[in-house]
């Protein structure tokens, strides 16, 4: 099995705080499956994902500790808390993207939103734009809706459409990882299966990582589950083993509901 | 009963708006009848004399010098006030550190409430002198008006930017940076489009204080009737014109200072109207 990621002995600290909010994370993220982050609210679930792509340092005076390893494709690793510099970090976030839980489109049309990143990286070339536009659309399901409207403003999509173009728009960069944050809260049920669907078929292109309330879509889209509790990884293993026999008590416990 | 009474006085309380827009306007019209007549629109907005006549009688009167002082002395508020007014927005939004933010916006929402007459009093005995010095001319001057006009407008415009910007939501910046943007992309493509609206509505309510500002600028605009030849020159405005005046003028002149009044009042509706259509229309 391949890692995409790996996290070593981790503790994360947010600015001003007197204790850390993770507190010894060691955990693999397996390259081109998905990795799902469970637990009741406060767990720290959202924080250890949002440590990945060090979106944490949009604010300051936050503390890492630890590794973050993110392997490339020879096989050869980086640890991602020892960058520092603005570049560093835009090509870190070029290579771990990002979904928030309510769609976040850019206040511009559906094209110009997808190729907002790409003209970030540096492509201006107007034919390159248009193909990559169109695959990442089709990438995220979402082309036959908005193939005759680029043009138009994408806060007229749906909430669903807007998720999926919030994908398209990550996907576009041809990230190694993408890391969601309980990307269906804000959805309804059915907006909410095309967009696991989507992460399923995303999962021969890219590693996935995805934090969620809901365990039911934990158990049905991920390979991998991450149970956390209070700042502790209580138990990562494959996620039939996590849902029917897990090790730990806590585990147990909170799958069958007894708390959370 | 209560519905009732409160559906007939809210209709009521935006009727009195418009009735009051229109009755300014009227009023106004009224008085500067006799003026518009004796005038015209051209040749009163391009003659630059303001003579009274023989015995209190008659006279000629232009707009032209007041008009000009007007706009101009709006302009140089403007081209200083809007870059520094955005500068400090975004300074206390994205990159001051928390522990400045707090006295910074402080500080601003204080020299916002300052009284115009403070700031003319200021500018008089200080500002004016210091820009004698540094440029030369006159300390009463069309650029001490500007400027002056520029700091009283800069703490209400950053005040009311900073508070759209506040508004853009985290996990959209947080999107852009997440995409690899820098702070300043994120700054140019998604904080700037999303408060666009706020920024314009400051933009255009600084304007229109620029526009009818009396206090400050009867202070240090000289007050003369005299054509500027340069920016450091004594000139006069609109506001200033109708305040200094008003007391000694009577008949005609006291007709074409209502005249004035109109235009002032044609140019803040104007400006004000062209910026709600050009930068507040709804997107497509």
């Amino acid at each position: 099995m391949t890692l995409a990621m790996d996290t070593k002995d981790f503790y994360f600290t947010y600015a001003g705080a007197p204790a850390p909010t993770l507190k010894g994370i060691n955990m693999p993220i397996y390259a081109n499956k998905v990795t799902a982050l469970i637990g009741p609210s406060g767990c720290g679930k959202s924080t250890l994902l949002r440590a990945w792509n060090r979106i944490h340092d949009v604010y300051p005076g936050n503390k890492y500790e630890g590794e973050v390893l993110l392997y490339d494709e020879q096989g050869g690793s980086e640890n991602i808390l020892n960058y520092t510099k603005e570049d560093e970090l835009i090509k870190l976030r070029q290579r771990v993207g990002m979904i928030f839980q309510k769609p976040t489109p850019f206040p511009m049309s559906i094209y110009d939103n997808i190729a907002y990143g790409l003209r970030l990286a540096g492509i201006k070339n107007r034919s390159e734009l248009d193909e990559r536009v169109e695959k990442a659309l089709k990438g995220a399901a979402i082309w036959n809706e908005v193939k005759d409207r680029l043009k138009e403003s994408a806060m007229g999509l749906s909430g669903g459409q807007q998720q999926r173009l919030c994908i398209a728009r990550a996907v576009a960069l041809k990230p190694e990882v993408l890391l969601f944050d309980e990307p269906t809260s804000a959805l309804d049920p059915i907006s909410t299966g095309a967009i696991e669907e989507l992460i399923s078929e995303l999962r021969s292109e890219v590693t996935i990582a995805i934090v969620t309330h809901n365990m039911q879509q934990a158990s049905r889209i991920s390979d991998y589950t991450a149970f956390m509790y209070l700042g502790d990884l209580i138990e990562f293993d494959k996620t039939e083993k996590i849902f029917v026999n897990p090790k730990e008590k806590l585990t147990e416990d909170y799958i069958t509901g007894r708390f959370g | 009963m209560f519905n009732r009474l409160f559906r007939y006085s809210s209709y009521a309380s935006s009727w009195l708006v418009l009735i009051l827009l229109v009755g300014i306007f009227a009023s106004l019209y009224y008085y500067a009848s006799d003026a518009i007549h004796q005038f015209g629109f051209w040749h009163f907005v391009t003659d630059p004399t303001w003579e009274v006549g023989e015995d209190d009688e008659g006279g000629v009167f232009g707009g032209l010098i007041p008009i000009l002082g007007t706009l101009l002395s709006t302009a140089i508020a403007m081209i200083v006030a809007v870059p520094l007014a955005m500068g400090i927005a975004l300074f206390l939004t994205e990159i001051a550190h928390e522990k400045l933010i707090a006295p910074v916006s402080v500080a601003i929402e204080l020299l916002a409430a300052i009284p115009s007459i403070i700031y003319g009093m200021w500018a008089l005995f200080f500002l004016g002198p210091i820009l004698q010095h540094l440029f030369g001319g006159q300390s009463n001057s069309l650029l001490t008006a500007g400027l002056v006009l520029a700091i009283m407008i800069i703490p209400f415009m950053a005040a009311i930017t900073r508070d759209a910007m506040n508004t853009t939501p985290a996990v959209l910046k947080e999107s852009a940076y997440a995409m690899g943007a820098t702070r300043f992309e994120v700054v140019k493509d998604v904080i700037f489009p999303y408060a666009r609206r706020g920024i314009i509505g400051s933009v255009i309510l600084a304007l229109g204080r620029a526009l009818g500002e009396t206090m400050a600028v009867a202070f240090v605009i000289g007050g003369v009737f005299r054509m500027p030849e340069s920016l450091t020159q004594p000139t006069i405005s609109i506001p200033v014109l109708l305040a200094n005046n008003f007391g000694e003028a009577a008949d005609l002149e006291l007709s074409a200072m209502f005249y004035l009044a109109l235009i002032l009042f044609a140019i803040s509706f104007g400006t004000i109207s062209i910026a709600k259509f050009f930068f507040l229309r709804k997107e497509a």
